[in-house]
Parts: structure tokens; sequence; C-alpha cells
């Protein structure tokens, strides 16, 4: 298992094992009602041929965090501080040409719902060939080659006929897997999955995770996967972020976030997730409360407000505080260690058998 | 594709009938007639009967309709002469060939109509996607401002001002007329330039602002997103991605614009002392000429029809989603 | 399809559900949306065979889970039990009584017994109204005045469901998503019935608010005796809510049994892919090798022109001859459970443990999977 970038200095991010560095990233809109903190002080790093998964709830910032790497927020209403490097090459700073040319080349993206990120208005060849074209100077001819092969690749099949096809055309398995082909073209060392298997059905979900892996694996690119279903990633990812509120509140391993998660919000997550082998005849137990509003993000840790264990922090440490996320393996909160592990061990640990 | 022109079309011929025959009786239901109005205040009965006979108003209700509907398709004969086919009957009130009379206006109704189309096209869609493109720039702020008063303006408030500026003050231009393109094309294109010009101002400040609001929509559209992420520049896919879906709606008051303007554009027409078809349609109806309304109405029909079956039919070109299914 | 749907208690083991007075019986139940074309005049050319020949039950006080993926039908399944859908055809007996075709008159008594919760809490309530008349809308439309009045019963609904009896007067949008689904099901509980249908009643929520809303139903269900009828794609929801699940494909319930042996011992292969495909928590070492893997290949064929005899053959790695020309029966197979009921011709091994070899059926898979190797 891999584990996170242990140098870990928000001054100078070193590029020598990480991949992509994103250090302190802050992303505000600004709207009619206020400013939104959607992203609200964000570091991480993403190893070259691995796969970081990004859990979350709705408003949690996860997908924010990625158009912001892609440089394809709204410059207009939206500021961004903070670095994001990407093999050694700083992505907020950069212009929008260099931003073009690494786009859908050294990083890709696949996005949710592959029915509305498809352009109905042209066929899936042509939307491949597109790319290929741009970035490799490829005759159309050679687009085409390409575009077949890579149809053939994802399980598409009769690519030479589905090539002109519309979106429309396709079945909605189909249009993600030809969405997966259209992110490798120019086989990217960083690929972007948000929510790629939300709008899918369960069996067909289950082939599209299979694909990615296998595909990770030949063609070794960097994944980050973002998600809302704690069992997609722990099958897709080798490290994890749980994000809350714009904030990473917890960095780990998958194996290790899984096996003794250290974070109230996570122990939440999994508690209250019903599984095909947990106890039926125990409550699910719920976190209590919803998402808070990003206008008006809650004082100190986010989560406070709908935390069981508040309590045990003396004074008023988690209102007024912030606290930090360490480094590597880490949880942002103010239980002591000795009182996450009695925690987990009383109340968690009996839930997640 | 093809099932689906002559669908329409057989459709549109059925519509076409409907509507004649509404109008005709519409028409011999309301409780004054032409007869009895060209009679005059010292009618006698048997001058009443004579001028019934003369107008065929003395025929059955239904062999009137008979009349009038077959001489669309095979000609008639009347005692003045034979009117060939598509005969749309003889003016009560002038006596010359309904048909005639709307092909001598029709040149005038086209001329303004094929005109304004072009200049409200291109520079309302254009000004609209440049305000997209630079959204929130001092340029969209002018064309959103600009198009916004303008589209508060009328054309009899617009088209007076504009005359005397460039016609009674200072004299720039001559009064607007219609020239056959074909006698003079220089002349055609003075005589009905400001006319065109007023009409489509306004018409330009409606497609500006649609184009507009159609563009930032399809720029928040995911599509577009996923182009922009694929490295696609950015006038690329405002070009490609974003243009392609904007036209629907575009295209949908288009059609219903140009069918409009071609069943007549009366307050043009009567601002500029034009002779188009929308001046005969207000002809017809106060003077209760049936045929002349009739043929009018018909001809209005008709391009509303057709139009509608040119705009379904762009936009199966447009979107593959309508042309494939 | 078979008939002998509802639980035939006497040979059961011990451990099967006792079975109970019958509430709802739904016999070969059939819903064709008809798809109009053709030239030159439209005319009917198909149908799409939304629900075909579905049979269940739904004893009083029990809950019963309708699992399956987009298009097989278990939605519409829903709306035409609820009466909202017209059925084209088979039969539906509420409480003895058949309601398949009842008119508006007649259906009256039996619309309060019967109510629905919806999958989007954001549009299947009116904005314009406050949550009090919401939730008093069915008691009024219904003539019912209950002891003491319909607000105090307006004010106990809100307060059983978790919500604040003073928020009376405030409208949808100022309630979270979460907040919202309560509401709808405090409608759905203002003339207490007897059967609640849930579509999909938490796939809308966030993770975290899911369980809340799940423990509300589950609280409903249990304390007030209500069945249920809980359809949702989401097997753990399934199984953590429901006593029995029906699992359909295309259109026709192809597996159906108590949640023990659904579970643990399908055997049809559609069940077996269903549940060898939802992504498990990993916690242990190795976790998830236990179970078996299946691959589907493709999508959901389309309810249009669905496949002949058996319709999940044309993705089933066991399918043979048999399959296309003989639809299968949905009958207690040897070695079942009583009321264990599967629709296959060449059924799976009572067990969801991991198999020797993975059934790949995707040729992309294979191929990738075959390069690694």
């Amino acid at each position: 298992m891999t584990t996170l970038t242990k140098t870990e200095d928000a001054a100078a991010p070193t590029g020598a094992d990480s991949f992509l560095s994103v250090r302190d990233l802050k992303v505000r809109f600004s709207t009619e009602d206020g400013i939104v903190k959607a992203v609200d002080g964000l570091s991480f790093d993403v190893e070259r041929g691995k796969t970081l998964g990004i859990v979350g709830e709705s408003g949690s910032g996860k997908s924010v965090t990625n158009l912001t790497i892609l440089g394809l927020h709204n410059p207009r209403n939206t500021t961004i501080d903070g670095e994001i490097v990407l093999d050694g090459k700083e992505l907020v700073t950069a212009t929008e040409k260099e931003l073009e040319h690494l786009r859908g080349n050294k990083m890709a993206m696949i996005f949710q719902d592959p029915l509305t990120a498809l352009s109905p208005y042209y066929t899936v060849g042509r939307q491949l060939s597109e790319p290929f074209m741009k970035h490799r100077g490829a005759s159309k001819k050679e687009a085409k080659d390409r575009a077949i092969e890579m149809l053939a690749k994802v399980g598409i099949p009769q690519p030479k006929v589905r090539f002109d096809d519309y979106p429309h055309q396709f079945s909605g398995g189909m249009r993600q897997r030809a969405m997966i082909a259209m992110a490798l073209m120019c086989d990217p060392d960083l690929l972007i999955a948000d929510e790629p298997t939300t709008a899918l059905d369960v069996t067909v979900q289950a082939q599209i995770l299979d694909l990615l892996k296998d595909l990770q694996q030949e063609i070794g690119s960097a994944i980050i996967f973002i998600t809302h279903d704690l069992g997609v990633i722990s099958h897709m990812a080798d490290d994890l972020l749980v994000m809350y509120a714009g904030r990473a509140v917890e960095r780990g391993s998958v194996r290790e976030v899984m096996r003794e998660p250290k974070h109230p919000y996570t122990w939440g997550l999994l508690s209250s997730m019903p599984r095909l082998d947990s106890n039926i005849d125990e409550m699910l137990e719920p976190i209590p409360g919803a998402p808070p509003s990003l206008l008006n993000p809650p004082s100190g840790c986010p989560f406070h407000p709908r935390c069981a264990y508040r309590d045990q922090v003396s004074g008023t440490l988690c209102t007024d505080t912030r606290p930090p996320l360490g480094e590597g393996r880490a949880a942002a909160c103010h239980l002591t260690a000795e009182q996450k592990q009695t925690i987990f061990i009383d109340k968690i640990q009996p839930r997640l058998r | 594709m093809l099932q689906f022109i002559i669908r329409r079309t057989v459709g549109a011929v059925v519509t076409l009938f409907l509507i004649g025959a509404a109008t005709f009786f519409l028409f011999v239901a309301t409780p004054s007639d032409y007869a009895s109005l060209s009679c005059g205040k010292d009618c006698s009965p048997q001058r009443l009967a004579d001028i019934r006979e003369a107008l065929g108003l003395d025929l059955p209700i239904a062999q009137q309709f008979w009349d009038f509907m077959s001489g669309i398709v095979m000609g008639r004969d009347y005692p003045t002469g034979h009117c060939s086919a598509p005969c749309l009957g003889q003016s009560f009130y002038s006596g010359d060939m309904v048909w005639d009379t709307i092909m001598d206006r029709f040149p005038t109704t086209l001329t303004l109509t094929a005109g304004g189309a072009v200049v409200f096209l291109i520079v309302g869609i254009g000004a609209g996607m440049l305000a997209a493109y630079r959204r929130g720039s001092l340029l969209d702020k002018i064309a959103t401002g600009g198009s916004m008063v303008l589209s508060s303006f009328q054309i009899y408030f617009l088209g007076p001002i504009v005359l005397w500026i460039f016609v009674y003050s200072t004299g720039l231009m001559e009064n607007p007329k219609y020239v056959p393109i074909t006698q003079d094309p220089f002349g055609w294109f003075m005589g009905m330039l400001l006319p065109v010009l007023v009409m489509s101002t306004i018409f330009t400040a409606q497609y500006t602002r649609m184009a507009r609001s159609s563009m930032i929509e399809q720029l928040a559209e995911e599509h577009v997103r996923t182009a922009r992420a694929k490295g696609m520049s950015k006038p690329y896919v405002f070009f490609r991605y974003a243009w392609r879906g904007s036209l629907i709606p575009i295209v949908t008051v288009f059609g219903m614009d140009v069918s409009g303007m071609l069943g007549g554009a009366v307050v043009t027409e009567l601002t500029f002392s034009l002779q188009g078809i929308g001046r005969l349609a207000v002809n017809g109806a106060t003077n209760k000429d049936l045929p002349l309304t009739m043929g009018v109405m018909l001809v209005g029909a008709f391009f509303i029809l057709l139009i509608n079956i040119l705009t379904d039919i762009a936009y199966a070109y447009i979107d593959p989603r309508i042309r494939l299914s | 399809m078979s008939d002998n749907l509802t639980l035939p208690a006497q040979q059961g083991p011990a451990d099967a559900p006792s079975p109970t007075e019958t509430l709802l019986e739904v016999q070969d139940l059939t819903k064709h949306f008809p798809i109009y074309g053709g030239f030159p005049f439209k005319r009917k050319v198909g149908a799409v065979q939304a629900v075909d020949g579905v049979s269940l039950t739904v004893g009083v006080g029990e809950s019963v889970g309708l699992v399956g993926e987009s298009g097989c039908g278990k939605s519409t399944t829903g709306r035409l039990i609820t009466r909202l859908l017209e059925p084209t055809g088979g039969k539906i007996t509420y409480a003895g009584r058949d309601i398949t075709h009842a008119s508006r008159k007649e259906l009256a008594p039996v619309r309060s017994e019967i109510q629905m919760i919806f999958q989007d809490p954001y549009s299947s309530l009116n904005p314009r109204q406050t949550v009090g008349s919401i939730i008093k809308s069915p008691m009024e439309v219904n003539g019912i005045e209950p002891a003491g009045g319909r607000e105090k019963k307006v004010r106990e609904l809100l307060e059983l469901v978790g919500l604040n009896p003073e928020h009376y007067n405030r409208f949808p949008h100022e309630f979270s998503g979460g907040q919202r689904q309560r509401i709808g099901v405090a409608r759905a509980l203002a003339l207490e019935p007897k059967l609640i249908v849930a579509d999909e009643p938490v796939s809308a929520l966030d993770v975290s608010i899911q369980a809340q809303v799940v423990n509300l139903l589950q609280q409903v269900q249990k304390e007030l005796g209500i069945a249920f009828l809980f359809i949702a794609h989401d097997l753990a929801v399934v199984r953590h809510f429901s006593q029995r699940v029906a699992v359909m494909y295309l259109g026709k319930v192809v597996e159906v049994g108590d949640r023990d042996s659904i579970y643990t011992r399908p055997r049809h292969p559609y069940t077996h892919a269903l549940l060898s495909a939802v992504p498990e928590i990993g916690i242990e070492d190795g976790a998830g090798e236990g179970r078996e893997r299946i691959r589907l290949s493709g999508d959901v064929p389309s309810p249009i022109s669905p496949p002949s005899g058996c319709r999940f053959r044309t993705r089933c790695w066991k399918a043979q001859d048999k399959c296309a020309t003989e639809e299968p029966p949905l009958v207690q197979l040897s070695g079942n459970r009583a009321g264990h009921l599967t629709a296959c011709h060449f059924p799976e091994e009572p067990s969801i443990e991991a198999r020797d070899e993975d059934v790949v059926m995707d040729p992309a898979l294979k191929a990738l999977e075959e390069d690694a190797d």
C-alpha cells in the first residue's frame, strides 16, 4: 500500500514522488447571497499510477476541487488561492493557453452523467477524435483509427460502425465507455473521474469500475476518483481523502481509513451505510442534522454541530479552533489519539462487523 | 425525413382547407354584407338583388363555398373573363382578381421580410453571440442595454422620427416606395432601405437579447464543459458546441416572425405608406370584401404552414436526436 | 406466470417468516405503454412492456422490497398498485377487494389506506403550500376530521417524523432534502394508511441523511404496523428494510423470497450477478474476495422488444436453447425455502461464496484481464 507524501511542506512542495500536488487550495465563489467557501484550505498529493479517492457528500467541495485543477471554474466569480502543481507545472497561475494544452492531453476528466456530458449534436467518433487531432497534430484518418482502437478497448462492439453514431444512440453504459475512451485518447497521466458510475445501474457500474481499474494498470495513469459511495471507493482507490464542508477531514490509505477510521464524520458515514452483511436487527446510526451551508460555515471544526463526541473535548476548542489535518495518515479532529481509539473500539468497531 | 415532409404537407393542405372554410363561414355569418353596403342609402330591394346576383351572393352558401374552393384548384369563369388557377376570386370592391392583386403587392412584402430577416439575423445574432462570448464586458453591457432600449420602441414611433430626419428635414433620401428590383435595382434598394432598417432595428434588438441568453444557457451545458475539458479552445467550443444548441430557440422564433411578416407587416406598411399584403388585409376587412379577405388569409396561412414545415426540417438538421428518431 | 406466490406456510422451515393475513395481492399485473408511429397515419406500432405479468403479495404489516435496475418496471409496478396508472392487464386485490379497474368513487375508501412516498423530495412537494397544508390536504380531500382537529393531527405527525411542530407554517424550500422527505412521510401517514408504497425514498438523499430516513420508515413500519412496498435499486438498503424481497428484470419478477434466501441463497443467475456487483466496503483484509464475482456484458435490453423466452438469457452465462424458446415459470425449486420462488431453467447453486473462477462476460474486461495475466 502507498503512503502519502511524507514531506508535506506547504511552502515548497516537492515533486519527487507526488505527481499532482495541491497545497492550501481555497476556492471562493461570489454569489448574490454572499461568498461561498467551496474549498477552504485543502492539501493533497497524488502519486503516479495510483488512485486517490475523494469521498464526500454534496457540497463538500470535491467536484469543485477537480474542476479547479483543470481550470474549468468560471473565472468571473471565482477566486482561487493556493497551489496546484502537476508534474512540476504550477496550474493556478498558468495561462488559459497552457491549460488548454494540458487538458485532454496530460490530464483528462470523466463526468458523472454521460448523456449530458457528451454533445448531442456531433457523432461519438468526432468527439473522440477532436482532442487527438488537437494535441497530437494527428490527421483525421489517424484520429479515427485511434478512436476506433480506443472504442474497441473499452468494449464497444462494432467500433467502426459505432464511430459514426450519435451519443443518444448508445445505451447508458456504452456512453460512459465512450466517455472513458475519449478521456484516454491522449494517454493522460492524470485522470479525474467525477462520480463516473453514479448514474449507472449496479451491474453496469461493476463493469465500468473493473474496466477503469484494468485500464489504469495498462496505461499507468494517476486517477482521482470522486464519489459519495464508500463501497465504490474501497474497491477503486489506494489512498483516500474524506472531505467535509470544503475541507479534508481525514486522510490515509484506503485500508487504514476503512479499518480504523479516526474522524467522527468518517465514523458517521460508515455506521450510517447499510451493507449486505451488516446486522439487520440493529438500526442504522445516522449522522444527525444536515451538511452545513458553505455561505456561512460553522466556526472552528465545521463538523462540530453534528458531532456526537464534541463534549469529550474540553472547553470551546471545537467551536473556536479549526483542527489541523496532520501529515500522512491523519484526521482533523480535536479528540486525542487515545479518545479516538477508545471511541472506535467501544462504539464504532462493533457496528462494522 | 421524406415521409415526414409528405405527412406534414398533407396536413398543411387539410389545414388550409379548414382555415378557408372557417373564414368563409365566419364572414357569411356576419350581420352586414358587402351587397347592402355598396347598395348605399337609397337602396331598393330590386337593386340589392341585382348586386347580390352580380356578386354571386344569391347562390346557396354551399354553392358559393364550392365555387370558391374549386376555383383555387381549377380556375373559374367570371362574366368579366376567366380567372385561371389558383383563382382566389374577384374582389367585390375593385373587381380585380384577388390573386393578381396579391401578386402585385407581394414583392413589397417579400422585400420587407427578406431584407429585414437578413439584417436582424446577422446583426442581431452576431451582437448577441458577441455579448455572450464577452459576458460582463463593456461590449456586453452596451449590447444588452441598447437592445433593451431599442426593443421597447415601436415602429410607428421610430418610423416617423427616421422619416423626419432623413426625408423631411435633411432631404437625404426620398420618401420610401417600392420599385421592382427588375426595373431598377438601385431604386429598389434605396426605396426600401428605411422601412427595412426601421423594422429590423426592433427585431434586431429582440434577437440580440434572445441569442445572448440562449448562448449563455448553452455555455452552462455539461457537454460544453466536457469539450473544454478535452482542451478545445474557447472560440472552438463556443462556435461548435454551444452555438449549435442555441440555434433551436432562435429558429423557432425566427420561423414565427418570418411567417408573420410574409402575411403582411401592417404597421410598417402604414407607417411608410407602402402597398404590401398587410394593407390589403386591412382593406379587405374594412370593406367587407370577402374574396380579398379570404385570399389574404389563405396566403398568410400558407406561409405560416410552409415555414412551420421548414422550421421542423431545420430542427432535424440541427439536432440529430430529432433527425434520427 | 405461476400463481403459487402466496406463501405456503405449512412445510416452511421454522425460521421462515410466518405468513400473515394477505393485504395486497397482485396477479399477472401488466402495463404496456403504446408507441405510435408509422406512415402515412400514425398508429400503434408497438408497446413498451414496462410490467409484464408481475405477481406479488404483501401481508398485513409486512415490508416487501422490490429491487431491480432501471427499466425493470419496479416503479411502474408501484404506480399501478397505487392506481396512479391504469393496468393493462392482471388483477390487484387489496384487502379482498378487486381494485384493478376500480373507478375514482369505488377507489375512494381504499385510497386513504394506500399511500405513496416519492423519490424526489424537491419536486413532490408543492412549493407554494405551507408544510401544514401539504400534510393536511390528504385529510381534506378525503373528508377526514380526526379527533382534536386536523391541525392538531398535523402537529402530531410532524413530531412523529422528527420535525418541529412549530414549523407548521413554513414552506418546503426552508427545509433540507432529508427534512423534506420527512414531510413526504408525514403526508403519507396523515390518513393512517395500511400500506405505503415507497418509490426510491432515499436515493436522492446524501449518504449521511439516508440513514435518518430509513430509520424513520422502519420505526413507522414497526410501531404503526404499516405494510410497505419498498422500491429501490440499492440492494443493501432493501435488505435492511424488507422481510421479503422480489427481484425484477425487464418487467418480470425473476426471483422472490424471504430476505435470507434472496441475499444468501439466491438461485437466479441475475440475482447472483446483482449481488456480486454491489461494491462492498472492504474493511477486512482481502475483503470482497469471499464473494463471487460476476461481470455481465452490456446493458439491460429494451423493454420494447424484450428477448424471447427468459428475458435474462441475452446476458446470462448459463443460457441454452431452451431459454430462448420457453419462458421459465416462477416456481419453488427443490432445496428452496417455502415462498422462495425462482424463474430459471438452469438455476445456480444457493450460495454467494466465491466460485473457482469469476464469470466475466464483458468482452473488453476479458481482453484486458487476459492481457494482464
